[in-house]
């Protein structure tokens, strides 16, 4: 199976998209902010249509729409959690005011596509679709390379800030009187999180992100209740789930990668309510 | 949107009674509207409940069951209107049995509905690669075709919007209760659980019909937008309740309308004034404080406490 290079390429590519989602996913169940991460990751494939209807690479589109999102929800929602898990001092709305701005953003994709599928170039539909499921075999070594090494400094950013960002999901008053920037923790992880939802975009497209990001971190939330120990099992668990979905859509040809790895994925988080 | 394209000639007028009767001289325009005004008054009052329930993620999830619903319908060769209204049933189900229960904190709650969100659409992609080819109604299927309603499909929005409609008016008083004070509710005899799950299958409902018409990705526009709009204004339930379905109205039609003389689809319109009017409204409450309306504690929950 290791023999074709878009295998190799695919493995270099997915095993750190998938660390840096399982990380980064562990916090966002953690802060109940995966309504957020589902709107950064559908908010993808606006950026990227932008980007190509301007003519600029799709990927500067991807980014820059997911981090300055990102970044947005984070410095507007105050979605915090009391140490029982219900949410407290948030505003009322702002779920709300996520669904809002990310249909606007949804329906400026819409103008987009039609200025797209009128520019000489056209041939929208197949773009769109890469965007919005991924094409994780179809990546180039280059294209790879880069995927891992932003993915894993996403991860290692995630995890120099993990102590404070972790004292500041639980208990962000006390946080706060302790002086924990939480407003910033907040705006640095939402726009981290659009960096990870950029780079997952590719491998395993726009509308499949929230699978990787939320199942195995769900799982490792249910399993293991002591903080490090959760991010490692996340981790690993969306590191298994994309091996286990590489291999599987390699071995079934019909099956699309992405719906292998989201299926494994998700298989894990039920084992893991079974078991625990 | 091809039929969009197809109509850069019309040039609007000053004259906007002309405009408008030129418009309805066209049967797809007629149906447009019609389908939009029935589609805006359901996901205008079962939209203003789930943002009061704060269900709003629930609802995008729900709006997302109709991808794998038209692709599955699609692969097995039945209407594709079936497989909308069998898969969002089927995930208001399951939400309500991942999600619902009480005693889950709001993380995992947002978890379990994430996870089915994510089983949807892998399910989905699956049956496009499946079936091959359909990639083509794409973009119809995320986007809505509300340029191209049928009568039939006038008739059964029609249909689903009426039983929509009833059931809510027999479950609001007690929904509202449910919705605003679950445990002063459930401590007054209402059962809040099936409650909860009854709601999300009206919503799984209008959800179907409306994504059929304006898209899997615009459902939105519709069910969040306009009632999120009221609730920034307003804090009384009867006021921000009409109010929505009044908004809902109004950016159907002007959509529809700019739609009309504009070579881009009515999707965009929709979205667009739909948010520029919460925009406006949460300018409006920012600028005059007196105005600014916490829907979380209208009076029903301090009545509630008070009887309790």
């Amino acid at each position: 199976m290791l023999g074709p290079e878009f295998i190799r390429n695919a493995l270099l590519a997915g095993t750190f998209i998938a660390l840096a989602c399982g990380v980064s996913g562990w916090f966002v169940v953690l802060r109940g902010q995966m309504f957020a991460g589902d709107a950064l990751s559908h908010v993808a494939f606006p950026g990227a249509l932008a980007a190509a209807s301007a003519g600029i690479d799709e990927r500067v589109g991807l980014f820059a729409a997911t981090v300055a999102v990102g970044a947005g929800i984070g410095a507007l929602g105050r979605g915090v959690i009391t140490g029982g898990g219900r949410m407290l001092g948030a505003s009322p709305s702002e779920d709300t005011a996520i669904g809002t701005t990310f249909t606007v953003i949804l329906g400026l994709g819409v103008f987009f596509l039609t200025r797209l599928s009128m520019s000489p170039s056209g041939g929208s539909g197949i773009q769109g679709a890469h965007t919005l499921f991924g094409s994780i075999f179809g990546l180039a070594a280059g294209e790879a390379r880069l995927a891992a090494v932003i993915a894993l400094a996403a991860t290692l950013l995630t995890a120099a800030i993990g102590r404070p960002l972790l004292f500041a999901s639980v208990a962000p008053d006390v946080a706060a009187a302790r002086g924990v920037p939480t407003r910033l923790l907040a705006v640095g992880f939402a726009a981290l999180l659009g960096v990870v939802a950029a780079e997952a975009t590719q491998a395993v497209g726009a509308l499949l992100l929230l699978g990787l990001l939320a199942a195995p971190a769900a799982a490792a939330h249910r399993i293991a209740k002591a903080p490090y120990a959760g991010v490692a099992l996340a981790g690993l668990f969306a590191v298994l789930a994309m091996w286990g979905g590489l291999a599987l859509a390699y071995v079934i040809p019909s099956l699309p990668p992405s719906t292998a790895i989201v299926v494994i994925a998700v298989g894990i988080y039920c084992a893991s309510s079974v078991l625990a | 949107m091809t039929m969009a394209a197809e109509l850069t000639s019309p040039k609007p007028s000053w004259n906007v009674a002309r405009d408008v009767s030129e418009l309805l001289e066209y049967h797809f325009m007629v149906n447009a509207l019609l389908a939009g005004s029935i589609v805006a008054v359901m996901a205008g009052l079962v939209g203003w409940l789930m943002v009061l329930r704060r269900a709003t993620f629930a609802g995008h999830t729900l709006s997302m069951m109709a991808f794998p619903g038209a692709s599955g319908a699609a692969l097995i060769g039945i209407p594709a209107a079936w497989g909308y209204f069998l898969s969002c049933g089927a995930g208001a189900l399951a939400i309500g049995r991942l999600a619902g229960s009480r005693r889950r904190s709001w993380s995992e709650q947002s978890a379990g509905t994430a996870m089915v969100q994510a089983v949807a659409l892998a399910a989905g992609f699956l049956f496009v690669s499946l079936y091959g080819g359909v990639l083509a109604d794409l973009e119809s299927l995320l986007f809505g075709n509300l340029l191209g309603v049928s009568d039939g499909q006038v008739l059964v929005l029609l249909a689903v919007a009426a039983a929509v409609v009833g059931v809510l008016g027999v479950l609001a008083r007690p929904l509202l209760f449910a919705s605003v004070d679950a445990d002063v509710a459930r401590a007054r005899g209402v059962p809040v659980g099936a409650l909860s799950i009854a709601f999300l299958l009206l919503l799984g409902l209008a959800v179907a019909a409306t994504s059929q018409i304006t898209g899997v990705l615009l459902v939105f526009a519709l069910l969040v937008t306009p009632a999120a709009t009221a609730q920034t204004l307003t804090a009384r339930p009867v006021v921000s309740l009409a109010l929505t379905v009044v908004l809902g109205l109004l950016v159907v039609w002007l959509g529809l309308g700019i739609a009309y003389f504009s070579v881009y689809p009515a999707g965009f319109f929709i979205t667009a004034i739909s948010f520029a009017l919460y925009l406006g409204a949460r300018v409006l409450v920012l600028v005059l404080p007196g105005r600014r309306a916490d829907p979380l504690v209208p009076p029903p929950a301090q009545q509630g406490g008070v009887i309790a």
